[in-house]
């Protein structure tokens, strides 16, 4: 990563949802690859999941807990230049929400996924590029729809 | 800072959807308000969908509290001093 790296946050929400995990990993290396210094944000159970899957730390850098990383982004202490919102339920909606509130001058990208994608994604009226799809064990559709979005 | 669970609150509606508790709060309470994510309450930045609806019953603020995995819950927590606070803001049902 070079001095320059732009910044990205990952806003995780909760892990039940198998794939979320899987997309993850890989949107850490991709935006790692493109130059991008990037933070994961989650509860604490999804970040532990993480530091697990990826115990010498290839992927993933910075972790913070989802509530102290909201409170920085509305201090402005905090304020990257893409982000991407997963969502599988409406709680995960509303932080994908308030992030995209506090963040009006970053790329905002909502990954909706589970059985209630469509739905969800029909809820998200803030301005961000959508990816939807109702995959919850299969993640390579929204692979794809990632790849064509950041490419 | 503060920790909303530590305070003793009450909870109105559980595992709730976040419009649900705009819609409940805008209905019942005498006082609400609107605000926009990031408004401190309680000492924590709010999260919510915009506009986040704030309740004033009695003695009480009513306010949703969102958790990643648990979904949104509507509070009741008594305390004055956050009613002085919010009161500018205030508007009757």
């Amino acid at each position: 990563m070079s001095p320059d790296a732009r910044e990205a946050l990952l806003l995780l929400g909760c892990p039940e949802v198998p794939v979320q995990q899987a997309l993850a990993l890989y949107l850490l290396g991709r935006l790692k690859a493109a130059d991008y210094a990037v933070t994961c944000a989650g509860n604490p159970a999804v970040l532990q999941l993480l530091r697990v899957s990826d115990p010498d730390r290839h992927y993933i850098g910075p972790v913070v807990e989802i509530e102290r990383c909201i409170g920085e982004l509305a201090e402005k202490k905090r304020t990257p230049t893409l982000c991407v919102a997963f969502a599988h339920s409406d709680a995960g909606l509303t932080f994908a929400a308030t992030a995209r509130y506090l963040l009006p001058e970053a790329r905002f990208v909502l990954l909706a996924f589970g059985r209630e994608a469509e739905t969800l994604a029909g809820l998200a009226t803030f301005p961000c590029e959508k990816i939807v799809d109702v995959a919850v064990h299969n993640p390579t559709k929204l692979k794809r729809r990632i790849d064509e979005v950041l490419a | 800072m503060t920790c909303v669970e530590d305070l003793p609150y009450e909870v109105i509606l559980s595992k709730a959807s976040f419009a649900e508790c705009r819609e409940y709060v805008e209905k019942h309470c005498p006082r609400y308000c609107h605000v926009d994510p990031g408004f401190r309450l309680f000492d924590k930045y709010m999260i919510g969908v915009p506009p986040i609806a704030i309740g004033v019953d009695g003695n009480a603020v009513v306010f949703p509290f969102t958790k990643p995995c648990y979904g949104t819950f509507l509070l009741r927590i008594e305390d004055t001093e956050e009613i002085a606070r919010l009161a500018p803001r205030l508007k009757p049902r």
